[in-house]
């Protein structure tokens, strides 16, 4: 404990407490597989869904594979439930008290946050990678080569890590277990108001603009550029959508500039 | 007398317009179980916040063995067990699995984690729950596991924030013999409580908080003595109440409680007064007394007695 006082004993510390955190987060889940059946259940439903009922019915701009158009959508969803997982997870800890015993012990103090965020970022890459599975079966497929679909994986979880500090703030912010699942119902119409399942161009104009500047939009359509699935933007479109990418990137970047400082805060925040 | 290990002088905290602590005052001496006795909202959970370095408190300061509270929080959490009002262990886990887990955080080596969360779960029986998921653990093992949780690193002093509220009797039962275990290690222990009969079989000293202080301190029989003896009376007729209760009212200067159709209580001025007086006045009233009995008085209402309160607190 005395190595706590040096800055290097401090990083030491937070990594060995953030792995052993992780290290809890693993063990929930080996306890528990289900959550991630659980958490799994939905996009397969929606590629059931969208893919064979209303996709029938659905145009894809370029005219290509509706299932080819839709895969990168749903990679987009299940990047973006990583806030909800996190702040569910924030909340309880809080609420039960488990929070508090973090605190009240001499362990490294900003090992909750990163150990939870760190974890998520596990969790994220199994479920990518049984979505990539139920993707192949469906007939969806990268057409590019390795290093562009390489590239959408990593915007893909360079996004998701961003976005689990929105769930450690949002979980700190709310403290309470009931009302963050209250909150969990409200990731599904933030994922659909994007170009995740339809394009926008057929929206009412103001609806366009919200869809378009959605960052769920921004990063299907990176996706879709750099997996080659039909439906990349192209011509006169809104600036996230003619630069997916970049617009992934700066998404990421600010999200991690206002969040982490916030979360940090609220979790070393004595006095309630 | 030995030192105190946790001292509190005029700690202050509000919460918007509720002042939920004006200027408590603690000193709990090395090895000694101190009971800190309040109604709900009294300030007790404010104040072992405060202790356990979870919150600041807005004036005053607080020392655990010799550290400040908020200058020195790191020296004071290695010192420390919180045990808190619920349960705050990890449900999705192995009772194990847990005790590993917190002994991993306290920074001790993977095969000192897991002995030590053998040792603990031995120890206070729960060795064969060990393996279960504590979500399907009684409200009681939860507890226990909470508690032993803070042993992993031997902590000088353990705070409990009502440890046992909620529990059914046998499970209370369980929790004291625990705390009793640890207290003959020589732990200190600081314990909340809103039952007077927690405080009486377990505390050392007792300090009686409402409104944010301190308004008593004391040992369980010193406390009682504060308040002088009580009296019962059972009369052999109901109807001889109101004639019963003049003469009490008289005797010893306070209104008389009536504790059943034909029974009244009244605590006796701390100078005292001799049966065989009270039985004569009693008889010159002409009422007829099946019973009449001295006796200490209860925690209860010494506690209810200090804090004005109607109803009894649990
Ligand atoms: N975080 C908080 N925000 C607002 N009021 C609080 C907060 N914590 C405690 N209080 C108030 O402070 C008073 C003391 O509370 P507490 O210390 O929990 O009492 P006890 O533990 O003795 O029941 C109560 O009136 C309570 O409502
Ligand atoms: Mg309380």
């Amino acid at each position: 404990m005395t190595a706590l006082t040096t800055p290097l004993g401090r990083l030491r510390w937070t990594l060995t407490d953030g792995l052993t955190l992780v290290g809890r987060e693993l063990g929930r889940l080996r306890r528990e597989p289900g959550q991630i059946v659980a958490a799994l259940v939905f996009p397969v439903i929606m590629v059931v869904l969208f893919g064979y009922v209303f996709g029938s019915a659905i145009q894809v701009p370029d005219g290509g594979d509706y299932r080819e158009y839709l895969m990168p959508g749903l990679f987009a969803m299940v990047t973006f439930s990583a806030w909800l997982g996190v702040m569910t997870r924030m909340a309880a800890d809080a609420s039960r008290g488990v929070m508090d015993r973090f605190r009240s012990m001499p362990m490294a103090r900003l090992a909750v946050p990163f150990g939870q965020t760190g974890a998520d970022l596990l969790t994220g890459l199994l479920m990518l990678a049984i979505m990539v599975g139920a993707g192949l079966l469906v007939g969806w497929q990268p057409h590019r080569g390795l290093i562009p679909t390489a590239q959408a994986f990593l915007l893909m979880i360079v996004l998701r890590y961003a976005l689990s500090w929105v769930g450690v703030y949002v979980g700190l912010a709310v403290k309470n277990d009931r009302v963050a699942d209250a909150l969990v119902p409200l990731g599904l119409p933030f994922t659909m108001l994007s170009n995740a399942f339809v394009p926008t161009g057929g929206m009412p104009g103001w609806l366009r603009f919200l869809a378009d500047w959605n960052p769920v939009s921004a990063l299907t359509a990176a996706s879709r550029e750099l997996f080659g699935n039909p439906g990349a933007p192209s011509g006169d479109v809104a600036w996230p959508l003619a630069h997916p990418v970049t617009a992934v990137l700066l998404w990421s970047a600010a999200l991690l500039v206002i969040f982490v400082p916030l979360s940090l805060r609220a979790y070393m925040r004595r006095g309630r | 007398m030995p030192d105190p290990i946790v001292v509190a002088e005029g700690l202050h905290k509000s919460f918007g317009d509720t002042h939920a602590l004006r200027g408590l005052d603690l000193s709990v001496p090395r090895g000694t179980v101190c009971g800190v006795l309040g109604p709900n909202g009294a300030g007790k959970t404010t104040a072992v916040r405060i202790l356990a370095t979870l919150s600041d408190p807005d004036a005053g300061h607080a020392r655990i063995a010799g550290y400040d509270v908020v200058r020195e929080a790191g020296e004071v959490r290695a010192r420390i067990g919180l045990a808190g009002q619920y349960a705050a262990v990890d449900e999705k886990l192995t009772g194990r699995g847990n005790l590993r887990m917190f002994g991993r955080l306290s920074h001790l080596s993977r095969r000192q984690a897991h002995r030590r969360a053998d040792e603990l779960l031995e120890r206070f029986g729960l060795m064969d729950a060990a393996d279960r998921q504590v979500a399907g653990y009684s409200g009681g093992m939860r507890r226990r596991l909470d508690l032993i949780t803070c042993l992993i690193l031997r902590p000088d002093v353990l705070f409990l924030d009502e440890p046992t509220t909620g529990l059914d009797p046998r499970s209370r039962g369980e929790i004291w013999d625990s705390i009793r275990e640890l207290v003959a290690d020589g732990t200190t222990v600081l314990l909340t409580t809103q039952y007077l009969d927690e405080a009486d079989q377990l505390a050392d000293d007792i300090a009686v908080v409402d409104h944010g202080q301190v308004i008593a301190t004391g040992t369980p029989d010193e406390l009682k003595a504060t308040i002088g003896d009580r009296l019962d009376v059972t009369l052999e007729d109901p109807a001889a109440l109101p004639a019963a209760a003049t003469v009490l009212n008289t005797l010893a200067g306070t209104e008389p409680t009536t504790t059943d159709a034909d029974r009244l209580s009244v605590a006796l001025p701390a100078t005292g007064l001799r049966l065989a007086d009270i039985v004569r006045e009693l008889d010159h009233a002409g009422v007829a007394a099946a019973d009449v009995s001295l006796r200490r008085p209860t925690l209860d209402e010494v506690f209810l007695r200090l804090t004005n309160r109607k109803e009894p607190a649990r």
